[in-house]
């Protein structure tokens, strides 16, 4: 079993990317030395108001200065509450949380949708093959120009401002991009689309999902995603995306 | 010192258990938690057969709570016999397992499985707001609380807990029903029944349109409940509703309850029950006190 830790740990920097997105280094021995791509962490508020945890992808890894990057969107009260947060401010953390990404394939396409770009910054790092990097906008992009160092990168904007006009799948099939792995983060319909397409072509998906959540440890049942076959632990069509996943193959899961 | 206390002739090293629902069957929160700190182990919801629980979102937060419509999702009293009693046979804690059912054969049917097994006691789910048939139903008249009590106490071999809805006009009547019909204690209270509107959706939140609210916004609620049951029936009562710190578990004490239950707390700090305790020890050490009795139901 994977360590899995909950504490308070110190932020070591913070930027403002764009409008309402945000990027945070914290630091913490324990925590960076267990992480992976495609986990995530709980972020605690301060405010006694707001109880339950925010999950939030791991961005990127550093382990040598044993410190780990989240990048997030102000989406509601909470989110709005840590980006006020600055340099050498603590806050309470769990993690890392989850299974993440499985390092496999050839040749890869990484997908990542509005808010879900953020983890497969350190996947396009830890992934050693060939590999391809779609990311889809609705307008302003983010992170992109991150992602140069580790692949050939498309974009998609809704309104065509960058890019390919539509969204990733038009952008997959404008550039005839070609795998025999997809890996992708984002929001449900993206994600439908990206199963719906890899089983076209008869590839392998692995689907990072997201889903309102209280532990973030499997014990609540809050964060489950219907399962294709009955699940080992829950016994029925349920797989607990805290604990089960975030991340799945598409064909286990029904979307 | 001594925190030790006695549930229906059940005895716990301290009054501390887990709520229902919010800790699994200890497994997951082991990770964080010694189980043989605990005075007792409660578990999810168990059902004689699998549960497939409600659609998501089954959560969301409220201001100092959280409302939840997880529908008693649970892999049925068979797994749990095989796979999650042993684990919890592991430590040296009391195991209390919450029976739920749709109809009172269904609720019998859990209890007489688990008659000959190894567990300590049996919490009665009769108050559930989140499954249409029965579930609730049962909780909210005094002539079916009685009637599921008697009818569950044939079959049970262990000691009986109520478990109370706090959604009923009186909550004593329920409680003098329970105690009518047989039951050796209660728990109380549940979750109270509440809706949350998403106003840029023009939308429920939650996919059962209402779920339970729990935490700290229900604990004013949860302390009165306790202290008016206290002062209605001679059986034992563990209290919760909103337990955060160990002072928050001290007014469930003072207000007549034996034992206290950990519930949403535990989604926010994982160790809330060694914390709340540690709580508890501190206090009877402040103001010198040798018993924890010395502060059960102190508050008249
Ligand atoms: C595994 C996982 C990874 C995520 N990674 C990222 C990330 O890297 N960057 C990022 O910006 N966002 C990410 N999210 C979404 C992020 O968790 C929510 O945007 C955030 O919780 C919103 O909190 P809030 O207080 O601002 O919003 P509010 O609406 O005030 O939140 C109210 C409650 O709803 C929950 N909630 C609201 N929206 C979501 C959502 N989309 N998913 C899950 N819970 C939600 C909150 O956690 C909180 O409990 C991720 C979600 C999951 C499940
Ligand atoms: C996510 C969740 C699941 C729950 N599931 C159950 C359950 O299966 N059976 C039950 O009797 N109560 C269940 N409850 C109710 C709790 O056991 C407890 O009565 C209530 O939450 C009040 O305590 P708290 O405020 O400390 O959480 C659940 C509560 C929550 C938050
Ligand atoms: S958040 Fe509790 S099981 Fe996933």
């Amino acid at each position: 079993m994977t360590a899995t830790f909950k504490k308070s740990v110190t932020i070591t920097s913070v930027d403002k990317l764009s409008i309402d997105i945000y990027s945070m280094w914290i630091q913490d021995k324990e925590i960076v030395s267990a992480a992976k791509p495609g986990q995530f962490l709980s972020l605690y508020c301060k405010s006694g108001d707001r109880l339950l945890p925010r999950p939030i992808s791991i961005c990127e890894i550093d382990k040598k200065n044993h410190a780990l990057r989240l990048v997030y969107r102000i989406a509601g009260k909470g989110t709005e509450e840590i980006s006020h947060y600055t340099v050498s401010d603590r806050i309470e953390v769990m993690g890392p949380l989850g299974n993440g990404f499985t390092l496999e394939g050839k040749k890869a396409i990484l997908v990542g949708g509005g808010i879900g770009i953020p983890p497969m910054l350190e996947l396009a790092k830890q992934l050693s093959c060939e590999k391809t990097v779609v990311l889809g906008y609705r307008d302003v992009t983010f992170l992109d120009s991150e992602f140069i160092p580790y692949g050939q990168v498309y974009i998609s904007t809704e309104d065509g401002s960058v890019g390919t006009k539509g969204n990733v799948i038009d952008a997959i099939k404008e550039n005839k991009l070609e795998a025999d792995i997809i890996f992708a983060c984002g929001p449900t319909p993206m994600l439908r689309g990206v199963k719906a397409y890899a089983n076209e072509h008869g590839i392998k998906a692995q689907l990072s999902m997201e889903e309102r959540m209280a532990c973030g440890i499997g014990a609540c049942l809050a964060c489950v995603c219907k399962s294709k076959d009955t699940d080992h632990h829950s016994n029925v069509k349920n797989k607990r995306i805290c604990k089960d996943g975030p991340v799945f193959y598409a064909d286990e899961i029904e979307i | 010192m001594n925190t030790k206390v006695n549930i229906a002739g059940v005895e716990w090293k301290n009054p501390i258990t887990t709520a229902s629902g919010t800790f699994g069957s200890g497994m997951e929160y082991s990770e964080f938690v010694d189980l043989s700190k605990l005075g007792a182990v409660t578990t999810k919801g168990v059902a004689a057969i699998p549960w497939a629980g409600n659609p998501t979102p089954r959560i969301a937060e409220t201001s100092s709570g959280m409302l939840n419509a997880i529908g008693l999702q649970n892999p049925g009293v068979d797994v749990f016999l095989d796979r999650d009693l042993p684990f919890l046979k592991q430590f040296d804690t009391n195991i209390i397992v919450n029976v739920v059912g749709k109809t009172t054969e269904d609720y019998c049917k859990v209890v007489e499985c688990l008659a000959d097994s190894d567990v300590d006691m049996l919490e009665i789910n009769i108050s559930c707001p989140n499954v249409k048939e029965g579930g609730i139903a049962f909780g909210q008249s005094c002539t079916s609380v009685e009637a599921i009590t008697k009818e569950i106490k044939k079959y049970a071999k262990q000691p009986i807990i109520m478990k109370l809805s706090p959604n009923v006009t009186d909550i004593t009547e329920m409680a003098r029903a329970a105690e009518a019909g047989g039951a050796d204690a209660l728990s109380l209270i549940n979750t109270i029944t509440g809706m949350k509107i998403d106003v840029h959706k023009r939308a429920f939140v939650l996919a059962n349109k209402t779920g339970g609210l729990s935490g700290p916004a229900v604990k004013p609620v949860a302390v009165r409940m306790v202290y008016q049951v206290a002062n209605a029936v001679n059986i034992p009562i563990i209290g919760m509703g909103g337990i955060m710190t160990g002072e928050d578990a001290l007014e469930f004490l003072m207000a007549g309850a034996t034992a206290v239950a950990v519930g949403t707390a535990n989604f926010i700090n994982p160790m809330a029950t060694m914390d709340i305790l540690k709580g508890i020890e501190d206090y009877m050490m402040k103001y010198r006190m040798e018993d924890i009795h010395e502060l059960i139901g102190c508050v008249k």
